[in-house]
């Protein structure tokens, strides 16, 4: 059949399963539009605040359900403001095609209205990307597009597409639904020799990230640990990949980890790294993290091995995968002189002290874990209330804590929570946030009310840039410089003047209260929570740190 | 520090160069020199290019470069097993210059005069990198107005299946 570009485009779209896109409407994708308009029984289209609540909103949508998230945006300022979603997106491996419009082929590479040349400066932040100049190719790059972005290690991928190409007409042939994640079913590494490493080791050790969240591979992970007898510890990317209270699920690990996990990691003789990337944020000293073991790295991208961390052994491959191929030479252990010398760690973890009278964060955590209930979804933004969330909240399923890892996006939050409750309608969603982080982003309250969005903020509100404040209270002499901006934003006024609902709580009994009420609501809310700007982040291992250099206090 | 030289095969399309470019830049891979050009299959480009680092940085460069959707191949060549080679064009001024002395230099080397105008005289050499560092040190009692060298190509030798 003949289509033009634009009904190519939402046909492609369908064709891969998509039911639900976020965007903002422009010049450049007016035909765009005009096809989603057409097409709006079949595909439901989100409009937010601004582009960059958009491309959370997919990213939040991607994270909590394991399919590619799709953003629309028009061309110039709309492009470039997708640029810290997609970069997001990047760092942190989620499945995303950006679908921005462009000036008309013509008027390429003249400085034209609202043109601005997004593929060059996407092209550090994306998997790949296109830029469709004629609509013969557009349905076959679009397919490309979300082959790229859902195989192998996800991530973003952008396609430019100029308007007269989405207003061109060709004959449209589809194309059946492809495979939802295409992954490598070999693996390459010796693995009977590293299962033998694992089987003669004492102290045995599992560092796992993302990849096992994304592999699908909480199972076969569970498998390994429970019959070699394994401690293992997370990074914020697979909180909830283990079970909070399993026996062998030590917590977090890394800048902000637990103590005992990470002197676990310290005194291991073998290290086993699954889906992660020693990041700086773990391996804050490349030298000396993990010196006593021999390492092993399992990852389903050849480019992390001995990236930052030179590995004794490698399997390149998906972790589901070589988990299940591993496990066929792994032979059951008893490691009980391990798991009671970690025991002795654990003695020393950091424990925070309850209050009755004013909100602490640990307890602002526990309370609305508690209320929220073990299917619910918690989204982030970044700073301290972040690493309260990943350190307090008992993590139970793989898909439910959605934080910007690696890039650190303060606004993500609200964006993305918005993008997972549209996705898992049925589920609670939690978005933590704090006052720095809020002020970003806070404009897609509008879109939470436009579509009755019923997103729980917490706000930990210690009116300063918190995790700023703590780094220069620490290290440089409390010069406290731009840190402490103490707005003195009204949050429920400021929810209500929106057409959502506020609570202010400076009490543990008034929050259980405001959660109770906010579990019923059918709209968003907001609940400030009063925090005391002195509140640390601990334990904390510095830049460059080792375990032996953890701050308690 | 070593200099190494590595081939990348990539689809011929619009830009694929600069996403090179913005790689290694992104990556901190310190490039010598990048050429690129045409091949003998039209859909294929050839990327050259060389680098200065370590063991830990080529095998980087290599493995994220594979990375690329554009990249059909990639591989290194070793000096001493393949062909790399690099096009020298420098103009000497040849006003009060010893031009006699200046030809035979040009000749023992195995360049070639390939322009003379208003007093200038245009040399180019082609050759192994180190041969151009050689021939641009014994010229260096002549002035130079301008050097332009093309950085290096890189071929291994024999028969080759490139399974792409």
């Amino acid at each position: 059949m003949i289509l033009n570009g634009s009904e190519i485009l939402v046909n492609v779209l369908l064709e891969q399963g998509v039911d639900t896109v976020f965007g903002y409407p422009g010049g450049a994708v007016l035909n765009i539009y005009d096809a989603l308009y057409k097409y709006s029984d079949r595909i439901r289209h989100i409009m937010t605040a601004h582009e960059q609540g958009a491309a959370h909103a997919a990213d939040g949508y991607a994270r909590s359900t394991g399919k590619t998230g799709v953003v629309i945006a028009t061309s110039g300022p709309g492009a470039t403001n997708l640029v810290t979603g997609i970069a997001t997106a990047y760092m942190d491996s989620v499945p995303m095609v950006a679908i921005t419009g462009n000036v008309s082929t013509p008027l390429i590479g003249c400085d034209s209205f609202q043109e601005v040349y997004i593929a060059g400066i996407t092209m550090p932040i994306t998997k790949h990307n296109f830029v469709v100049r004629k609509v013969e190719d557009l349905a076959d790059t679009l397919r490309d597009a979300f082959r790229i972005a859902a195989s192998g290690r996800p991530g973003p991928v952008l396609v430019d597409i100029p308007k007269d190409v989405t207003a061109n007409q060709t004959t449209y042939i589809p194309a059946s639904a492809p495979e939802p994640r295409i992954l490598p079913q070999t693996v390459q590494g010796n693995v009977q020799e590293i299962a033998d490493l694992i089987n003669r080791s004492e102290r045995p050790f599992v560092y796992f990230g993302g990849g096992v969240r994304l592999s699908g591979a909480s199972e076969e992970l569970r498998h390994l640990l429970l019959t070699a007898d394994i401690p293992a510890a997370y990074t914020l990317m697979a909180a909830g990949a283990l079970s909070y209270g399993e026996k062998h699920n030590l917590g977090l690990i890394g800048m902000h980890g637990c103590y005992s996990a990470n002197c676990a990691a310290n005194r291991a003789d073998v290290m086993i790294a699954i889906g992660t990337r020693f990041s700086d944020r773990v391996a804050l000293n490349t030298s000396k993290f993990g010196h006593n073991a021999k390492i092993v790295h399992i990852d389903i991208d050849s480019g992390e091995i001995n990236k930052n961390i030179i590995a004794d052994y490698s399997i390149v491959g998906d972790v589901k995968v070589v988990l299940n191929e591993l496990m066929k030479f792994i032979k059951p252990a008893d490691h009980s002189a391990w798991f009671t010398q970690i025991e002795g760690w654990k003695q020393d973890d950091y424990r925070p002290e309850d209050c009755e009278t004013a909100l602490k964060p640990h307890q602002v955590i526990g309370t609305a874990c508690s209320a929220a209930g073990e299917d619910a979804i918690f989204v982030t933004d970044v700073g301290q209330h972040q690493m309260w969330a990943a350190q307090f909240l008992r993590h139970v399923k793989p898909n439910n804590f959605l934080t910007s890892g690696g890039l650190g996006t303060m606004g993500y939050g609200y964006g993305a929570a918005i993008g997972a409750k549209i996705a898992n309608p049925d589920v609670p969603v939690v978005h933590f946030t704090s006052d720095g982080s809020l002020h970003m982003n806070m404009n897609e309250l509008c879109t939470a009310v436009s579509y009755q969005v019923p997103v729980i903020t917490v706000i930990l509100n210690n009116a300063v840039l918190g995790m700023v404040r703590q780094w220069q209270g620490q290290f440089y002499g409390r010069r406290f410089a731009s840190s402490e901006p103490e707005r003195v934003t009204d949050y429920v006024k400021v929810a209500e003047a929106f057409g959502g609902t506020g609570y202010r709580c400076t009490t543990p009994a008034e929050f259980k209260e405001a959660m109770k009420k906010a579990m019923k609501a059918t709209g968003p809310v907001w609940i400030e929570c009063v925090i005391d700007r002195e509140e640390k982040v601990l334990p904390m291992i510095p830049s460059g740190g080792t375990v032996h250099d953890t701050v308690f206090n | 520090m070593k200099k190494q030289c590595m081939v990348i095969l990539v689809e011929n399309n619009a830009g694929v160069l600069a996403r090179v470019s913005s790689l290694f830049m992104q990556r901190g891979f310190n490039i010598d020199s990048l050429t690129v050009s045409s091949t003998e299959n039209p859909k294929i480009s050839r990327i050259t290019i060389m680098a200065t680092g370590d063991q830990k940085t080529f095998s980087q460069i290599l493995k994220q470069t594979a990375k690329l959707v554009e990249t059909k191949m990639i591989f290194s060549v070793e000096p001493s097993f393949g062909l790399i080679r690099e096009l020298l064009l420098v103009k000497f001024n040849t006003e009060q210059a010893d031009v006699t002395a200046l030809k035979k230099t040009i000749d023992d080397f195995g360049a070639h005069v390939i322009d003379v105008t208003s007093g200038c005289l245009v040399a180019e050499l082609s050759a192994a990198s180190s041969l151009i560092d050689d021939f641009l040190d014994a010229t260096k009692a002549f002035e130079k107005m301008e050097i332009c060298r093309s950085g290096a190509i890189a071929m291994e030798q024999g028969r080759v299946v490139y399974d792409i």
